[in-house]
């Protein structure tokens, strides 16, 4: 396969303004994966830091509940900032620092990634500035002033929809304004080569720690591995490990918003067609002249047009299967995690949590599902408790 | 043989950018026919684009308002095909890769050649990508403009020596725009761009005033205008031709004046 494409997918499809940035990281980031000394640096930030390795906890209630294959939570919640994503900004912020790099900006739907940059900036002293949509500042007020709060500067994105692609937008528009000692710290496995490469590295770690954690219990692999979906950075982490092991299921849940008959999803695997936005050839939402489609889920996170190129490389061969999950189930995985085991996931996990509980009953005893919980939902009860018609703010 | 070699046959050029379909497609047609009489050598029309990730606020506000009236490249071909009928302007369509591609590549640039549409400009395909059309701009006729930028450096030389038509020099970093300090990069670029190939330069983003345009002149062969425009036909919507055109005239003697 050609450097930086997977199958079909992936590529440099950007102004002519950032290549000489993105052919740098490139180099920068082949130099360093190797280098000691930032080996040695990123995986102790990891460790006495970020808190890992993440727990995979055995959720015995739920698995005795729903009868069927015995679930694990992968507890990337657990992490410090409450998600996957300081997985990937570690690395790269401190990739950025070692280029020379003095500034970050970043883009940022839910706000994890926004807060998980944010604090890496803060600690490895680099400035920071962050970009998010309008209406998602407003679902997210919170890591608004969190991201404030950590020393970052807020940049609140008024054009276009006002989430996360519009954020992504304005991220690439602030980087072609200023490249020389701005590192563009992208949050998921998206974007021109090499971030989607460079995001999964980062993120693999979920399930080489998934692999030796449920060997050391079960003494086998999992059948499925269930995770969300938007970008695809954790479905990714998660499922990395496993591709070479084709007895194990890996399975990405789309955010189908009201479902996919309906203008209000962000389902694209169900719904969206080839094409080449934001730096890469993948699956988008779009109509048929092209033009990108104003999509929709509760969770801000995953409130995305398009999908990693990795992904719709799975997706083709068949390696990975995608599905979908409403906000209604979404919404209802939520509430049953936090009761059940007392463990509140953040409304993107509760997708796969959602899943997760379509599918065990369907499998017997002996069989092990991994749940990725990328995050959790401290975040989304306010959102969620609107949604019950509850009025609570933050 | 391409109409485009005469959008640099007669003197320094002049390039005006518009929006298709703003404020409407009956206004763009007359925009070009005028724009053509009154001393523009080359015309960039953009088709409309939901997410122009290369554009400042002003084009980024074209693209919308064109989009919700409903403009396609369907729309936009038959408005093509219309002004053909009486103007012979070398024409280029800037558009993001998306829009081409959802359309059928192949398609697409056959639309082009049928509406004598010279040469096209996609911001976000670079020289790595630039295989994604080229095969089929070939078989169609139709340019493939390359794009350097500040930031380019070491890739001049490799993007000029497989340039056609002729190269697109963005003078400053960031988006299009109007700005009141124009980088001093350009004449280091068009330079470069000439030790390896004798091809045309035109710069853009920035350009405003007939001052910057006369000072770009001095060393490009062209200078290509944008958001000025575009801001003179959000201000004034439907009534912007006489404007726009006197725009047009301006900008055209001033770089002709430094010949």
């Amino acid at each position: 396969m050609p450097k930086g494409r997977f199958g079909i997918y992936g590529g440099q499809y950007i102004p002519e303004t950032l290549m000489n940035a993105v052919i740098e990281l490139g180099e920068a980031y082949e130099f360093f994966k190797s280098d000691s000394k930032f080996k040695a640096e990123l995986n102790s930030l990891l460790k006495n830091y970020a808190g890992r390795p993440s727990m995979l906890y055995f959720a015995e209630k739920m698995t005795k509940d729903l009868g069927g294959a015995k679930i694990y939570l992968k507890r990337e919640d657990l992490n410090h900032t409450g998600s996957h994503k300081i997985n990937n900004v570690l690395g790269q912020v401190l990739l950025a620092k070692y280029m020379g790099k003095t500034r970050v900006i970043a883009e940022t739907g839910a706000g994890q990634h926004g807060v998980a940059t944010a604090t890496a900036a803060s600690l490895l002293g680099l400035e920071c500035e962050i970009f998010m949509g309008k209406e998602d500042t407003q679902r997210q007020a919170l890591n608004v002033f969190r991201m404030k709060l950590l020393g970052a500067k807020v940049n609140v994105v008024t054009s276009g929809t006002q989430t996360l692609k519009d954020a992504v937008n304005e991220t690439l528009r602030e980087w072609s304004r200023r490249v020389k000692d701005t590192h563009y710290v992208l949050g998921s496995v998206m974007g021109p080569h090499p971030f989607p490469t460079i995001v999964r590295d980062f993120q693999k770690v979920i399930g080489q720690e998934v692999k030796k954690q449920i060997l050391e219990i079960e003494g086998k692999f999992p059948d499925v591995l269930v995770a969300c979906i938007g970008g695809g950075s954790n479905a990714i982490g998660l499922f990395y490990e496993f591709i070479g092991e084709p007895n194990v299921r890996l399975i990405g849940c789309e955010a189908g918003g009201y479902g996919v008959h309906t203008k209000k999803t962000a389902a694209t695997m169900a719904i969206g067609k080839i094409g080449i936005f934001h730096g890469m050839k993948s699956y988008f939402c779009q109509d048929e002249y092209g033009q990108i489609a104003p999509v929709y889920s509760i969770s801000a996170g995953l409130d995305y047009p398009g999908v990693g190129p990795e992904h719709a490389y799975l997706h083709d061969i068949g390696r990975a299967e995608y599905v979908v999950v409403t906000d209604n189930e979404a919404v209802e995985a939520f509430e049953y995690l936090s009761c059940i085991e007392g463990i509140i996931p953040a409304i993107e996990s509760a997708h796969a949590v959602a899943y997760a509980i379509k599918l065990a009953p369907k499998l017997n005893k002996n069989q092990i599902i991994v749940v990725g919980l990328s995050g959790r939902g401290d975040k989304d009860v306010a959102s969620i408790a609107r949604y019950r018609g509850v009025e609570i703010y933050e | 043989m391409n109409k485009l070699q005469q959008a640099f046959a007669n003197g320094k050029a002049f390039i005006p950018f518009i929006t298709a379909g703003d404020p409407s497609l009956v206004i763009t047609k007359e925009l070009v026919l005028q724009m053509a009489e009154a001393g523009a050598d080359l015309i960039e029309l953009g088709i409309p684009f939901s997410d122009p990730v290369a554009e400042g606020q002003v084009i980024q506000a074209a693209s919308i308002r064109a989009l919700s009236h409903g403009i396609t490249v369907d729309h936009i071909f038959n408005m093509l095909r219309d002004i053909r009928k009486t103007c012979n302007i070398p024409i280029a369509l800037m558009t993001y890769v998306n829009p081409v591609f959802a359309y059928g590549i192949d398609s697409f640039l056959r639309n082009c050649q049928e509406t004598g549409v010279d040469a096209l400009i996609v911001p976000d395909l670079p020289f790595e990508e630039k295989d994604e059309l080229v095969p089929f701009c070939l078989k169609h006729g139709v340019y493939l403009i390359s794009m350097i930028a500040p930031t380019s450096n070491n890739r001049i030389h490799l993007i000029s020596k497989e340039a056609q038509g002729f190269v697109y020099c963005v003078s400053s970093m960031g988006v299009t725009g109007v700005r009141k300090n124009l980088g001093s990069d350009a004449e280091k670029m068009v330079k470069l761009v000439k030790e390896v190939n004798d091809i045309p330069c035109a710069v853009g983003f920035g350009i405003s005033t007939p001052e910057q345009a006369a000072r770009m002149a001095k060393y490009a062969d062209g200078v290509i205008v944008g958001s000025a425009i575009v801001k003179i036909i959000e201000q004034y919507g439907s009534r912007c031709l006489p404007h726009v055109i006197e725009y047009v005239r301006m900008m055209k003697n001033a770089i002709t004046e430094g010949d």
